[in-house]
């Protein structure tokens, strides 16, 4: 049973968090080991193998990035565990620059400023990505695969700009 | 995680550092990234009409292996032919910081990063 039929969700990249949550705190109720407190062994350690099962899943399903992964990954395609190179020499230039404003950010004049801009470009620039996945995600058509794939690199170097940014705004504090 | 010596000596003082003219003819630019840990890599040859690289630069965001692994390859190239240095392999940049094996991809970073930028430099080359 993969996570999508675990909570009851058609596969999709867009699926509603909310369900996802609700079906989340069902399913835990359900399977609590504290149910199983008058069980045979088995039954427990069965209770406990579900109970980690419904994590995994719902912090798999949870974000976005890892919701991809894995709807990749039952399409045959793991970056989860991939050390490929990514030379799309457009995109590392910004990624480049952001790096580089990021930096200035603890000497800006008006950093707070500099902050906002940046959360603004990352988040439109991670909202673009993301209806193009959206677009290409549930394809059966291995080009349309790949290109998926390159848009969830994407994600992940937009999600280390995230922490990152958030780094520097902690350390003006 | 405990870097090796060599790691914190090339992260704490990096060599080569910075950057040259992209437009040069006689420069090479390779670009390449880490999907997994976000890391980006400039890694930049200045190269003589004799195919011999003179110099080199780069600059890297990323964690202290990445930053070593590049700092060390500016070193390394110096020197070089581009099919000596093309000959550079991660497992002996690897082997010279004593990565451990979560961090072999930042030497695989810093090989494709000598080859990204050859492959740009013969680009530049044939117009």
């Amino acid at each position: 049973m993969n996570y999508f039929e675990l909570f009851s969700l058609t596969p999709s990249y867009r699926i509603d968090t909310a369900i996802l949550a609700e079906r989340y705190r069902e399913l835990q109720r359900a399977v609590h080991p504290d149910k199983f407190a008058n069980a045979s062994e088995q039954d427990k350690r069965m209770a406990v193998q579900r109970t980690a099962q419904v994590n995994d899943g719902y912090s798999t399903l949870k974000h976005p990035i890892s919701r991809a992964e894995y709807i990749l990954s039952l399409q045959g395609l793991d970056l989860s565990h991939e050390s490929t190179t990514v030379k799309d020499m457009g995109f590392l230039t910004q990624q480049m620059e952001w790096r580089e404003s990021l930096e200035e950010i603890a000497s800006h004049t008006d950093p707070d400023e500099l902050i906002d801009e940046l959360r603004d470009s990352f988040g439109r620039y991670e909202k673009q990505i993301s209806v193009q996945l959206a677009s290409v995600i549930e394809s059966q058509n291995k080009n349309d695969l790949n290109t998926a794939a390159d848009l969830v690199r994407k994600l992940k170097f937009m999600a280390k700009l995230q922490e990152e940014l958030a780094r520097a705004e902690d350390a003006l504090l | 995680m405990a870097y090796s010596e060599k790691v914190i000596d090339h992260y704490e003082n990096p060599r080569n550092v910075g950057s040259f003219e992209k437009d040069d003819p006689s420069v090479a630019t390779g670009m390449v990234g880490a999907p997994a840990c976000g890391d980006v890599m400039k890694l930049q040859l200045k190269i003589d009409n004799q195919g011999v690289i003179e110099d080199a630069k780069f600059k890297t965001y990323g964690c202290g292996s990445a930053i070593a692994s590049s700092s060390l390859v500016t070193e390394w190239v110096k020197g070089k032919t581009i099919d000596e240095a093309q000959a550079i392999k991660n497992t002996d940049i690897a082997e010279e910081l004593a990565l451990p094996p979560v961090k072999i991809h930042c030497s695989i970073l810093a090989e494709d990063a000598i080859k990204a930028a050859i492959d740009d430099y013969k680009a530049k080359n044939e117009k």
